[in-house]
């Protein structure tokens, strides 16, 4: 059982990405990646994660209370505003396919490459 | 390839992953054995070496200020590439921004929203304020800060005001703000240099009391410039796609 | 050791990310995306991480529902 949150972890990388391969929009492709992405998140704070122990801030606990990874913090906290400026660049992009293209449609776009 | 070649495929390669992820997770220790040390140890030094009580904002800011740094300009990057795409857009359409403007409705905000909305800039700004510039001290630091500040502009847009949106956020100024920003950060560890220490480490003083809020030294200062720096840029990016969006909304007005 | 509210909250997220996908209307898909984003903020909150739960609720409740929108906003009156 102490290993299911990382089975959730699989699961919620593995429908993003079966949600990228069968998609026939743009839009909603960026969207499964946000997903797959997401999955990173509860992995990092999942390995961090130490039965009992709080938050990693000592405002008003003392110092030797158990608490919880912070470097895993860290990262997982920068990566999801980075995640939203490259949602942002790739939206651009779709944005851009679609004004040369006049589709969303990956299938459809598939036939403009060369 | 078809779709449903594809499809197999992904069922094939996604099996086998799950099958060695879940042999792989049966080995290792399991959720909430966390086995350290690294967390342990920054969490029993972060206080008394920086002062500063979130011991997150201490890891983002001092221990891997290097590493925010890097995504930092990944944000500064991102965003100069969502104008540079946008823009080139707008060019392309700007002879024929004419016809389109026929027979469009733009419903009016109505009073209430305004209202409402307008009610909410004041605290959300202050909100913002506040998560930036108290990274040192609880769960809040210029990521946060930048976008909660970057929500105000978009309040003020949401009040049906894009002219006032526009006004007061320039393209040219939001373009220097942010290159302020993330200059700023990356000249916090030249300071740094100057004084020959290493890149990036803590030149002011700590303050005497860890948690209060001028404590903690650059960590309290990039993480400023850092929300200067996500605010300008997120407001940059959206400021580009109303532009995209709503020309036509500007030109009834 | 897991609490019941981690199980619950895990679940929901799991089932949630399986939304986000089915979801084939990326303007339906834009309201479940940000109620995804919510969930994992309230996961993250009981994984013990404010930090990052602020975060997500920024990111996730009001960044990525509005960059989604302007842009399918944007794409409909290139279609028309």
């Amino acid at each position: 059982m102490s290993i299911f949150p990382f089975v959730v972890v699989a699961w919620v990388c593995a429908v993003g990405l079966y949600g990228i391969i069968t998609s026939r929009h743009l839009v909603h492709q960026i969207v499964c990646l946000i997903v797959v992405q997401s999955s990173t998140y509860i992995l990092l704070l999942g390995v961090g994660y130490k039965t009992g122990a709080v938050a990693p801030y000592f405002y008003d606990i003392p110092l030797n209370t158990p608490a919880v990874d912070p470097v895993v913090q860290a990262l997982a906290l920068t990566d999801v505003v980075v995640e939203a400026a490259v949602t942002a660049l790739l939206l651009a992009f779709a944005v851009q396919a679609h004004k040369r293209f006049g589709t969303l449609d990956p299938e459809e776009l598939r036939q403009f490459q060369g | 390839m078809t779709p449903r070649q594809r499809r197999w495929i992904f069922l094939v390669a996604g099996g086998g992953f799950l099958a060695f992820y879940l042999w792989g997770l049966i080995g290792l220790p399991g959720f909430g054995n966390y086995p350290g040390p690294y967390g342990d140890i920054i969490n029993a030094i972060a206080v008394p070496q920086t002062h500063a009580t979130g011991v997150v904002s201490a890891v983002n800011f001092e221990y891997r200020a290097f590493d925010t740094l890097g995504e930092e300009f990944i944000l500064f990057i991102a965003a100069t590439g969502v104008a540079t795409v946008l823009r080139h857009l707008r060019e392309e359409r700007d002879t024929s921004a004419v016809d389109e403007a026929k027979n469009r409705d733009v419903p009016a905000t109505s009073d209430a929203i305004a209202m409402v909305t307008l009610a909410f800039i004041g605290p959300t700004i202050v909100v913002g304020w506040y998560l930036a510039s108290h990274a040192q001290t609880s769960p809040s630091g210029g990521f946060q800060g930048g976008i909660v500040l970057a929500t105000a502009f978009v309040l003020v847009y949401l009040a049906g005001q894009f002219i006032v949106f526009k006004r007061l956020s320039p393209i040219a100024l939001t373009d220097a703000i942010e290159a302020i920003g993330a200059g700023s950060f990356a000249a916090v560890g030249i300071a740094a240099l100057a004084l020959g220490a290493a890149y990036l480490t803590n030149i002011l003083p700590l303050g005497s009391t860890p948690g209060a809020v001028n404590s903690a030294g650059t960590i309290a200062l990039i993480s400023f410039f850092v929300g200067v720096e996500v605010a300008a840029a997120f407001i940059l990016i959206i400021g580009e796609l109303l532009e995209q969006t709503l020309i036509v909304r500007e030109g009834d007005r | 050791m897991m609490t019941a509210l981690q199980v619950t909250l895990l679940v929901l997220v799991a089932a949630g990310a399986t939304a986000v996908v089915l979801t084939r209307d990326p303007i339906r898909q834009v309201v479940s995306v940000s109620i995804y984003g919510l969930l994992l903020a309230v996961l993250f909150m009981a994984f013990q991480a404010p930090d990052v739960t602020l975060s997500e609720l920024t990111v996730g409740a009001v960044a990525l529902p509005l960059l989604l929108l302007l842009t399918l906003a944007k794409v409909r009156k290139q279609e028309e």
